[in-house]
């Protein structure tokens, strides 16, 4: 089917977030739209999804106008989507899921299940999917949610497909899977409409390229483009994709983890018997596919984990068992993962999330009162210091962009004395310029003797940034190799495999 | 369809594994049976000393059943004594049992509780009869509004809607069906009129809830509130003055042939009032519509994540509203049996509470209509056995066995249940 948007303009309020946006994709065509976070790709989508309704322009399939005045009408119009954040309501089962809204019903209005079953069975052996269609989603690894959200669309007999941001969530070879999926889709007459700001995937998958910024189409461009081509391209400016870093100055073991294991609520053996050193002056990364024990390792170091066995030792010092604070105070510096969830309050201001973690004594706190006048200069520096883009020190962090909300993490982290600095994803939904700054930054906090580890499941960050990697599968660490391994060899790795040289860097 | 050029591999779950040794120990259970077996030694052996000699007889069946069994009549102390030993085993082999990490099973709690009842009713009645048929009729009578409360709490729950308002369903439905009854002295338009009126407040609920985005809680402590002012005035208003505007019929008992002559199960499940039966139907028919039906499974979907519901073009509001609608039918049903099957008469504030207690199966029971109308028949339970332990004349202070049913709550929260997960979206409005 051939989908085709004319002079689409969408506004929030003065806030244009499509400008006058044109697109044709061809059917059986992979179309990429690629723009950074925030240049309107989400919104230009949801247009499309019959979510928001534009203020100007028309919709076309196989030439012929469409009005959407919901996510129903477009769905029955042949459009599906494969939304960021699935779609699926996880205590359901995937058949449940599959046939939500298009339920068919037996005699006295009994679901009939059964028939969910087949389709799924079907769609699922057509693409080689392998999924039971009796399975909760909540048990299953996100590559497998994805694919459910793929039957979901092809349900509903989907002939154009949106997949928005489908990366963001998947290990390399996941990746790599979906690309085979999204061509045999684009064989079968499918439309694919892929949204991205990944440039390798576009340039891989992709037949045509439009690239949006802040709202408009900035021009189009074929797969054979360069990665710096488009990288320009999309940001507005030349765009550094390597990270310069010297080699390490290694200044002897600061941080010693032996035999650590973390046992989590569920009764689950999460991380086991994890053991590395980190030397001060280096990066150490843990790469590994999202779920494998990562989040649970830096939660175990930071004192967040109940269930701790094993030794943490910083300086000589032991950390496990100590509380929060008394670990926070040791010097240990901690960028969630999850900013929005445990980075900030999204309803304090800036200046008040700078000091979140410092409201115990001087220089924030005396005799019990704050030290308005302190803190409002000490934001003042910071948002200086770290090019945070806002409104002043005393507005909410949560109306922050992504990219200045982990400056503020940031800020807050490296402004205190650290002995050991633990960044747990980043860069992780920031746009091209915030991560050379995170990245930038995060190295001039090793080149000034302090270990650092990165968690990351971004194989082009782990590369980046890391002068050791330690890779994370099923609790275990499964080697520790130097940052120049082959990403072929980290890919096999993050699968599971042992790696030969594993032996000889422990 | 194309040829297929190569199907990607199937991912392997990169879920943790589960290991079976290094498991954390839970102490919550042998620690409650622990509690309760010291207990069981205080009251059964330490206080009843006295009540040696004596005998604790229980009545299994009424004077007009057709099979007659025989009462058991069990020496007090002995029994006592029996029962405290084997729950201070239990408790050690619950201990044991959690030292080795093995699972303790929901039965070993059942039995264990059971033991204890039966060793509290042998000391509590020492010297006197216990009529069983009578405590468990009067368990299902009494369970009646907390089921009705608790089905409408899970309907509308299970849609995303904090149901505190349960309270004020009640009330309204006991209020509307004692008028509606008495005005046309036909009592089964009193159960129309309360399903109207427990409909009536629950849209309250759902207009400012879904439309207005009012906190959920807030708005139905606001109800509750204001249905008890509401119809506490209209009653010392127009109600008192003139009596015949407060005299329904109330609805007798009927014996289903046949089924009510089961020992034991019959006279307690089949010889009650038309809302009792239609209570049967209500929960079925709750959980058929939630479980296994189009409609149900929608319902659920909006109330764990409306955002997937919307974007398969469900309307999560309307669904909503309707789920909450027929929640208030079903607690406004339930307001009914406190005038047309119980008192006869509606006064002031008479459903004293016991929305509230609904609400708690409702949490208890896990937001599934059969558990929570087992939660709803323990609280009944506990209410009886009150009633009848006061009628028996019991060595229990009267004060005491008023604290029973809340004390049973906790107990029953704490140390028999595991933690129960609420719908996922339950309490937060939809916004776009």
């Amino acid at each position: 089917m051939k989908l085709e948007l004319r002079g689409i303009t969408k506004r929030f309020g003065a806030l244009v977030a499509n400008n006058n946006i044109s697109l044709t994709v061809e059917s059986g065509e992979i179309h990429a739209l690629l723009g950074e976070n925030g240049a309107g790709k989400s919104t230009l989508m949801n247009v499309l999804y019959g979510l928001y309704i534009a203020e100007e322009g028309e919709i076309l399939l196989d030439d012929v106008a469409q009005k959407f005045a919901g996510p129903g009408d477009a769905m029955n119009a042949g459009i599906g989507m494969v939304h960021q954040h699935f779609m699926l309501v996880p205590v359901f089962t995937v058949a449940e899921n599959v046939v939500l809204g298009h339920e068919q019903t037996t005699f006295g209005g009994r679901l009939d299940l059964g028939a969910a079953r087949a389709k799924v069975r079907e769609i699922s052996d057509r693409f080689g999917f392998d999924i039971d269609p009796d399975a909760l989603i909540e048990d299953l690894p996100v590559g497998v949610q994805q694919r459910v959200e793929i039957i979901k669309a092809l349900s509903q007999d989907a002939r154009v497909l949106v997949f928005d941001e489908p990366t963001a969530v998947l290990t390399p070879q996941e990746t790599d899977e979906l690309m085979i999926i999204m061509r045999q889709l684009a064989e079968s007459g499918t439309s694919i409409v892929f949204i991205t700001h990944k440039l390798r995937e576009v340039r891989e998958v992709a037949d045509r390229i439009t690239v949006i910024r802040l709202g408009t189409v900035v021009g189009e461009a074929s797969p054979t483009a360069t990665n710096a081509e488009l990288a320009s391209l999309m940001v507005g400016r030349a765009v550094e994709l390597t990270v310069h870093k010297n080699a390490p100055e290694l200044r002897g073991t600061a941080l010693s983890v032996r035999n650590l294991s973390v046992i989590d609520a569920r009764n689950q053996v999460v991380v086991n018997n994890v053991s590395f050193d980190v030397q001060a002056g280096e990066v150490l990364a843990i790469a590994g596919v999202q779920g494998n024990g990562q989040t649970e390792l830096t939660e175990a170091l930071m004192g967040l984990q109940q269930h701790v066995t094993g030794s943490i030792e910083l300086d000589g010092k032991p950390l496990r068992g100590y509380s929060v604070r008394h670990i926070l105070d040791s010097g240990v510096g901690f960028v969630p993962e999850d900013r929005t969830e445990d980075g900030l309050i999204a309803d304090f201001s800036i200046a008040e999330n700078l000091m979140l973690d410092r409201s115990s004594g001087a220089p924030f706190v005396k005799g019990g009162n704050l030290q308005l006048a302190f803190r409002a200069k000490f934001a003042a520096e910071k948002i200086t210091e770290f090019d945070i883009r806002s409104q002043g020190s005393e507005m909410e962090a949560g109306r922050l962009s992504g990219g200045n909300q982990q400056k503020v993490v940031l800020a807050r982290e490296l402004s205190r004395d650290l002995r050991l600095f633990v960044a747990a994803q980043p860069t992780r939904g920031l746009d091209v310029g915030s991560i050379e700054f995170v990245h930038t930054r995060i190295i001039e906090t090793r080149d000034s003797g302090i270990p650092v580890i990165v968690v990351s499941t971004e194989l082009d960050e782990v590369v980046a940034l890391a002068d050791r990697i330690a890779v994370m599968y099923r609790g275990e660490i499964v080697g520790i190799v130097p940052g120049n391994t082959p990403r072929a060899t980290l890919g096999l790795m993050m699968a599971g495999e042992h790696s030969p040289q594993t032996e000889a860097a422990l | 369809m194309s040829t297929i050029a190569q199907s990607p591999a199937p991912l392997e779950a990169s879920a943790p594994i589960v290991k079976p040794m290094p498991q954390i120990r839970s102490w919550k259970i042998p620690i409650t049976f622990g509690g309760f077996a010291l207990g069981a030694l205080f009251l059964f052996v330490a206080l009843g000393r006295g009540q040696q000699g004596e005998l604790s007889t229980f009545r299994l069946s009424q004077a007009r059943d057709a099979i007659q069994l025989p009462n058991v009549a069990l020496p007090t102390f002995a029994t006592g004594i029996f029962v405290a030993i084997v729950l201070v085993l239990l408790a050690v082999l619950s201990a044991w049992l959690v030292y080795r990490r093995t699972k303790i099973s929901i039965i070993f709690s059942i039995v264990f509780a059971l033991l204890f009842l039966i060793g509290f009713l042998a000391w509590a009645a020492s010297g006197s009869t216990i009529p069983v048929p009578g405590l468990l009729i009067g368990t299902v009578t009494l369970s009646a509004p907390l089921i009705f409360g608790a089905l409408g709490g899970v309907l509308s729950e299970r849609a995303g809607v904090v149901n505190v308002a349960i309270e004020s369903q009640l009330l309204a439905g006991a209020f509307s069906s004692a008028v509606v009854a008495s005005v046309t002295g036909n009592p089964y338009l009193g159960l129309i009129a309360a399903m109207v009126a427990g409909a009536l407040v629950s849209m309250v609920l759902a207009a400012f809830a879904l439309k207005y985005l009012v906190d959920q809680v807030i708005v139905g402590v606001v109800l509750n509130v204001l249905v008890v002012g509401l119809t506490s005035f209209l009653y010392s208003q127009v109600l008192a003055p003139s009596a015949n505007l407060n005299s329904p019929d109330v609805f007798p008992r009927l014996d289903i042939p046949l089924l009510s002559e089961i020992p034991i199960i019959g006279p307690v499940l089949f010889r009650q009032t038309i809302i009792v039966y239609v209570m049967y139907f209500a929960i079925a028919i709750v959980f058929f519509s939630l479980f296994r039906t189009k409609w149900g499974l929608r319902v659920r979907a909006v109330g764990e994540h409306p955002q997937a519901a919307d974007t398969v073009g469900i309307n999560v509001n309307r669904t909503r509203f309707v789920a909450v609608t027929l929640g208030g039918v079903v607690s406004g049903f339930g307001g009914a049996y406190f005038t047309l099957g119980a008192v006869g008469a509606f006064n002031k504030e008479m459903t004293n509470g016991m929305g509230y207690i609904a609400l708690a199966a409702v949490i208890f029971g896990q937001w599934h209509p059969i558990k929570a109308t087992l939660a709803a028949l323990l609280f009944g339970f506990a209410t009886n056995l009150q009633n009848v332990l006061g009628i028996i004349g019991s060595p229990v202070p009267s004060e005491f066995m008023l604290m029973l049913p809340y004390v049973v709550t906790i107990f029953a929260v704490a140390g028999f249940v595991g933690r129960s997960r609420a719908p996922a979206a339950d309490g937060r409005p939809y916004i776009k």
